[in-house]
C-alpha cells in the first residue's frame, strides 16, 4: 500500500499555483485537511483533484486587536467540493464578512515561505480595490 | 456495541479544595496543585503515602505525573495525565472510578493547578499550530469559539442579551462566593458595552485569566463513610471526543455533550428533573448555552431563551455555575476540576450563602480545546445511592 504525503504534497501544488483537494477513490468524498487514509473509511485509495475554488463563508469573526492594529477577518468556509477550510476573505470591508457570502479561491505566493490560500467575495462590489476577484 | 457500564455509587469524593483563585504569585503550577492537594487530603485525615494513584495534567509539564509522584515522595500503583483539554480531570474522576471499583487502586488523589496569570500574564495555550491555518492568525481558543458562536448566532438567531444573560447570571453567583475572583455587579448595559475581541466574542463572553489550583480525593465507596462526613458519591461517568480543531468539528452548533451527557445520566438512572445543579465548564457564554441544549435540558435552538429570566441565576429554578465559573469565579487555564469541588461543596452542603436549597443530585461537564472532547459526571448524596 502507499501513501500520500499529505503536508508537502498539498504545499508542492500549492506553490505550483494549483488548489488541490484530496478525493477518496472508494468514497468519492473530498477531505481537508490532508491525511494518509481518508477518515472514517480508512481507505488509503486518495487521488489530488484541483478544485473549482468556489465556496460559501459558514462561520466568520473579525478580530479586534487594541489600535493601531487595523480589524481583520478569519473565516471557516465550506468549498463546494464539501470539505472546509481555515482562511480570510480580502474584501473592501473586512469586518463586513457575512456568513453565506459567496467566494472563490486565490492563492498568494509567499517567496520560499508556504503560498497562502486567501479568499475574494465573488460579488465585485465587495471585493478589494481593483477587482481582484 | 459497548455495554457503556460505569460502577454506579461504587465510589466517592471524600475530600476537595481549591488553592491561590486569583492571583497566587511565587508558585509553580506544581506547587499550587500540590496546595489544594494538601488542602484535599487534609479533609480525609489523609497524607501523601495514604495516596495510591495520582491522576494530573499540568500546563507546563507534559510528564506531570511523574512530577505529582515524586514531588508528594510516593509511588503510586497508577498514575495518569490525559490531555483532553479542560476535561481532562473529569476523565480522571472515571477512570479512577473504574480502578476504585475493580479494587486496582485504594485512594485516588486527581489534581491541577496554574500559575499563568502572575507567570505569564495571559491565558497559555498549548495546542499545536496547524501549517494550514497559521497565515490567519485566529486566537487559539478565543477565535475557534467566535467561529462557533457566529455559526450558531446564524442558525438560530441568537441575541447579545441571551449570551449577556449567562455573563450576569455567573456574576451574580459570584457575588454570593466570598473566593471568586470577580464579584462586582454586572448589568446588562455594562455587558452590552463591553468591547468586542473576536466578534461575536466581547471581553465578558470570555472566561477570566488566573491563578488557581483544585484537588480531589476520591476512595471505594465502603470506605468513604470512614473519611468524609458528607462523601459525594459518582453515579455515572461518560466522555465523548469529536475533534481537536474547530475545522474539524462536525457541527459547530452541536457538541459531543450530546453524546456524554445521555450516556452519564443513562448510568446514573436519572431524568434532568432529578438533576439540582449543574457545574459546567464555560470558557465563554456560548459553552453555558451549547451544553444546556446538548445535555438535553431544553432543546437545540433554545438555550438562549432558557438562560433568559433568572433560570439559571440564584434564586431560579436550575442553578448553573454556583460558583461564578469561569466567567467570573477562577479560569486558570483549564476548570474542569473546579466543576466537580464546587458540585461537592454544594452536594457536602458547605456553599456557604451560595448554597442550594435540598441538592442531592449535581452534574459536572467539562469541556476540553475547543468545544473538542466533552465529560460528563452525575454526582449525588447517599440518599441516591
Amino acid at each position: 500500500m502507499t501513501f500520500a504525503h499529505p503536508e508537502q504534497e498539498y504545499f508542492e501544488f500549492l506553490k505550483a499555483g494549483k488548489l488541490m483537494i484530496q478525493q477518496c477513490e472508494d468514497t468519492g468524498e473530498f477531505i481537508f485537511y490532508p491525511r494518509v487514509i481518508a477518515p472514517r473509511s480508512g481507505s488509503a485509495r486518495l487521488k489530488w483533484v484541483q478544485v473549482s475554488g468556489n465556496a460559501t463563508v459558514h462561520a466568520a469573526t473579525v478580530m479586534r486587536p487594541k489600535a493601531p492594529e487595523p480589524p481583520y477577518n478569519v473565516v471557516m468556509v465550506e468549498l463546494a467540493e464539501g470539505p472546509r477550510m481555515i482562511s480570510r476573505v480580502e474584501m473592501r470591508d473586512p469586518t463586513a464578512v457575512k456568513i453565506g457570502m459567496k467566494v472563490r479561491a486565490r492563492i498568494v505566493n509567499n517567496g520560499d515561505k508556504d503560498p497562502v490560500l486567501v479568499f475574494d467575495p465573488v460579488d465585485a462590489a465587495l471585493a478589494l480595490e481593483g477587482g481582484k476577484a | 456495541m459497548s455495554t457503556d457500564n460505569f460502577p454506579r455509587g461504587k465510589s466517592a469524593i471524600v475530600g476537595a479544595a481549591t488553592f491561590g483563585m486569583g492571583e497566587a504569585p511565587g508558585y509553580s503550577s506544581m506547587d499550587l496543585a500540590v496546595c489544594a492537594s494538601s488542602g484535599a487530603l487534609a479533609q480525609g485525615g489523609l497524607r501523601p503515602t495514604d495516596v495510591d494513584a495520582l491522576y494530573i495534567c499540568l500546563p507546563d509539564d507534559f510528564h506531570s505525573g511523574l512530577t505529582f509522584a515524586e514531588y508528594l515522595g510516593i509511588s503510586p500503583r497508577w498514575t495518569d495525565n490525559n490531555r483532553l483539554g479542560g476535561s481532562a480531570f473529569l476523565a480522571h474522576a472515571i477512570s479512577a472510578a473504574n480502578a476504585l471499583a475493580a479494587g486496582q487502586i485504594d485512594v485516588a488523589l486527581l489534581a491541577y493547578g496554574s500559575n499563568q496569570r502572575s507567570a505569564a500574564g495571559k491565558l497559555v495555550n498549548t495546542m499545536r499550530q496547524s501549517r494550514y491555518e497559521s497565515p490567519y492568525r485566529l486566537p487559539r481558543p478565543l477565535g475557534a469559539y467566535a467561529l462557533a458562536t457566529s455559526r450558531y448566532i446564524h442558525q438560530y438567531g441568537l441575541k447579545r442579551e441571551q449570551m449577556g444573560a449567562v455573563a450576569l447570571a455567573a456574576r451574580q453567583w459570584a457575588q454570593l462566593n466570598p473566593e471568586a475572583f470577580m464579584r462586582e455587579t454586572l448589568t446588562m448595559e455594562a455587558y452590552l458595552a463591553s468591547r468586542m475581541v473576536a466578534e461575536p466574542l466581547s471581553v465578558r463572553d470570555c472566561c477570566l485569566v488566573t491563578d488557581g489550583a483544585a484537588a480531589i480525593v476520591m476512595t471505594r465507596a465502603d470506605k468513604a463513610r470512614d473519611l468524609a462526613r458528607s462523601p459525594v458519591y459518582l453515579l455515572g461517568g461518560a466522555a465523548a471526543v469529536n475533534h481537536r480543531d474547530i475545522l474539524s468539528m462536525p457541527d459547530l452548533t452541536v457538541t459531543a455533550a450530546a453524546q456524554s451527557g445521555p450516556r452519564a445520566f443513562a448510568q446514573a438512572g436519572i431524568t434532568h428533573a432529578d438533576v439540582d445543579l449543574i457545574e459546567l465548564y464555560d470558557a465563554f457564554t456560548i459553552n453555558t448555552i451549547l451544553f444546556l441544549e446538548d445535555l438535553g435540558f431544553c432543546k437545540k435552538g433554545e438555550g438562549g431563551a432558557f438562560v433568559e429570566g433568572g433560570r439559571i441565576a440564584p434564586g431560579g429554578t436550575l442553578p448553573v455555575n454556583t460558583n461564578g465559573g469561569g466567567l467570573s469565579c477562577v479560569h486558570p487555564g483549564m476548570y474542569g476540576l473546579f466543576t466537580v469541588v464546587e458540585a461537592v461543596a454544594q452536594l457536602s452542603k458547605s456553599a456557604g450563602a451560595r448554597q442550594v436549597a435540598d441538592a442531592k443530585i449535581g452534574i459536572a461537564h467539562g469541556n476540553g480545546g475547543e468545544l473538542s472532547s466533552q465529560v460528563t459526571l452525575v454526582l449525588g448524596t447517599e440518599d441516591t445511592l
